[in-house]
């Protein structure tokens, strides 16, 4: 019974999509006219931001308010799954089984290589494909490996959810001076500097790199939260 | 063939997103069901990249200063979607922990049996 | 020739992406099921940087791969294995 609700319910959609698509031939954008919005992002948006990364600069300048929301989102489903996964009686780490030698030696090698590779993703976000998630989430994948390999390097939980307080906060803090000194919200304020090095771009690396602790805390205190037992 | 090649990616978003609709609608188990839904958001991500593509086109980084803008392939839609993959992770974590919770509370991840149980 | 090993290329993917997301639907055991999800994951993450979509790319690798499957298994880990019961 269900089986034919669901053939008849993509015997609907799945045409419906095919004839939409058949009118965007792949590979030719439709019309490159001058008033689309990313001709303007491609030809003048090196000059206006300073940034090498077009999409950088799409998602924290030109587009910052949806960061915010997505930022926000984030942070929700944060609170909500340890709201939802609260119990009153004491909590502690599940109780996993020991590693073995070589494990835990390995990952008490490779857990600072993958921190500083994950901030390496997301300092040169402006420069070279990366950026604050992609970073974060490298950084909480880390985070992930110390948790299943070596059971005493686990981060307070205190320490993680400060972390990702002050760094969101500092991120909406950013907009509001922008806000203070020009006239906009999440305006780039900062002086823009020479193009393809590190300090340029204004205001961009230092959202990022907030964006960037903000996620990998976010992600590596959910992990944490899963992984614990009420006793 | 030819016409086969050209819209491949157009196949394969819509036939992920076909797969993820159907795991969603017909299976009983809880985390079957997010399975499904993580396929589907995966189908409409990869949708979205394939219709801003630009034939002959590059990546949208000026990896040197002198690169010309002129072919460059449309960086909106790549935002959009790296926007959309986080917000996708969100929702299943929080999808899981109620999960976990529903577990904890009813026995069974059946959504038949859980819909029986009254309170 | 160049152009023909990019054609077989792009439809093998394409083909494998369909097959692992059909596995994915049929495998009865959930963690089997969760792999085949990671599995489609990590081909549309080979589709993105064909589409020249690099941040998009790392962006579905690390948490599509990584981070996704990660919670799966953690929360079959703490409710049932198998689908049926």
């Amino acid at each position: 019974m269900r089986a034919v609700i669901a053939i008849c319910l993509l015997a609907v959609i799945v045409p419906v999509l095919a004839i939409s698509l058949a009118e965007i031939p792949f590979g030719a954008q439709g019309a490159a006219t001058p008033e689309k919005p990313w001709i303007h992002y491609i030809s003048q948006g090196a000059e206006e931001t300073g940034a090498a990364n077009i999409v950088t600069s799409v998602v924290v300048t030109y587009r910052g308010f949806d960061t915010l929301g997505e930022v926000t989102v984030l942070f929700i489903a944060a609170i909500g799954l340890g709201a939802v996964l609260f119990s009153r009686q004491q909590r502690k780490g599940e109780k996993l089984e020991g590693a073995s030698l070589i494990l835990q030696t390995g990952c008490r090698f490779l857990f600072p290589l993958i921190l500083l590779f994950g901030a390496y993703v997301f300092i040169h976000g402006h420069l070279t494909p990366g950026g604050g998630f992609q970073g974060g989430v490298i950084v909480a994948s880390g985070f992930l490996l110390a948790y299943l390999g070596c059971a005493d390097i686990n981060a307070r939980k205190r320490w993680l959810n400060a972390t990702e307080s002050l760094a969101g906060a500092a991120f909406v803090i950013a907009g509001l001076i922008g806000l203070a000194l020009g006239g906009d919200f999440l305006m780039n304020f900062l002086p823009k500097g020479t193009f393809n090095r590190l300090f340029s771009a204004g205001l961009i690396p230092l959202v990022y790199a907030a964006i960037g602790f903000k996620v990998g805390a976010e992600l590596a205190g959910i992990v944490a939260n899963l992984l614990e037992k009420p006793e | 063939m030819s016409a086969l090649y050209e819209n491949s990616y157009y196949i394969a978003s819509v036939g992920l997103i076909a797969v993820g609709l159907y795991v969603m609608v017909v299976k009983k188990n809880l985390i079957k069901v997010l399975i499904g839904l993580s396929l589907f958001e995966t189908g409409i991500n990869l949708l979205f990249i394939a219709v801003g593509y630009l034939a002959g086109g590059t990546a949208p980084i000026f990896s040197t200063h002198s690169l010309l803008p002129g072919r460059m392939v449309d960086p909106v839609p790549q935002a959009v979607v790296l926007t959309a993959i986080v917000i996708g992770v969100a929702v299943l974590a929080l999808a899981l922990s109620l999960t976990i919770r529903l577990y904890e509370h009813y026995g069974t991840l059946n959504l038949r049996k859980v819909r029986d149980l009254k309170w | 020739m160049l152009d023909t090993l990019r054609e077989i290329a792009q439809l093998g993917l394409v083909a494998l992406l369909l097959v692992g997301a059909v596995c994915a639907c049929m495998f009865k055991d959930l963690l089997n099921a969760v792999i085949a999800a990671a599995f489609v994951s990590l081909i549309a993450t080979v589709l993105f940087f064909l589409l020249h979509a690099p941040d998009v790319a790392m962006a579905e690798a690390s948490i599509g791969a990584a981070i996704t499957t990660a919670i799966f298994v953690i929360a079959i880990k703490k409710t049932t294995r198998s689908e049926e019961e």
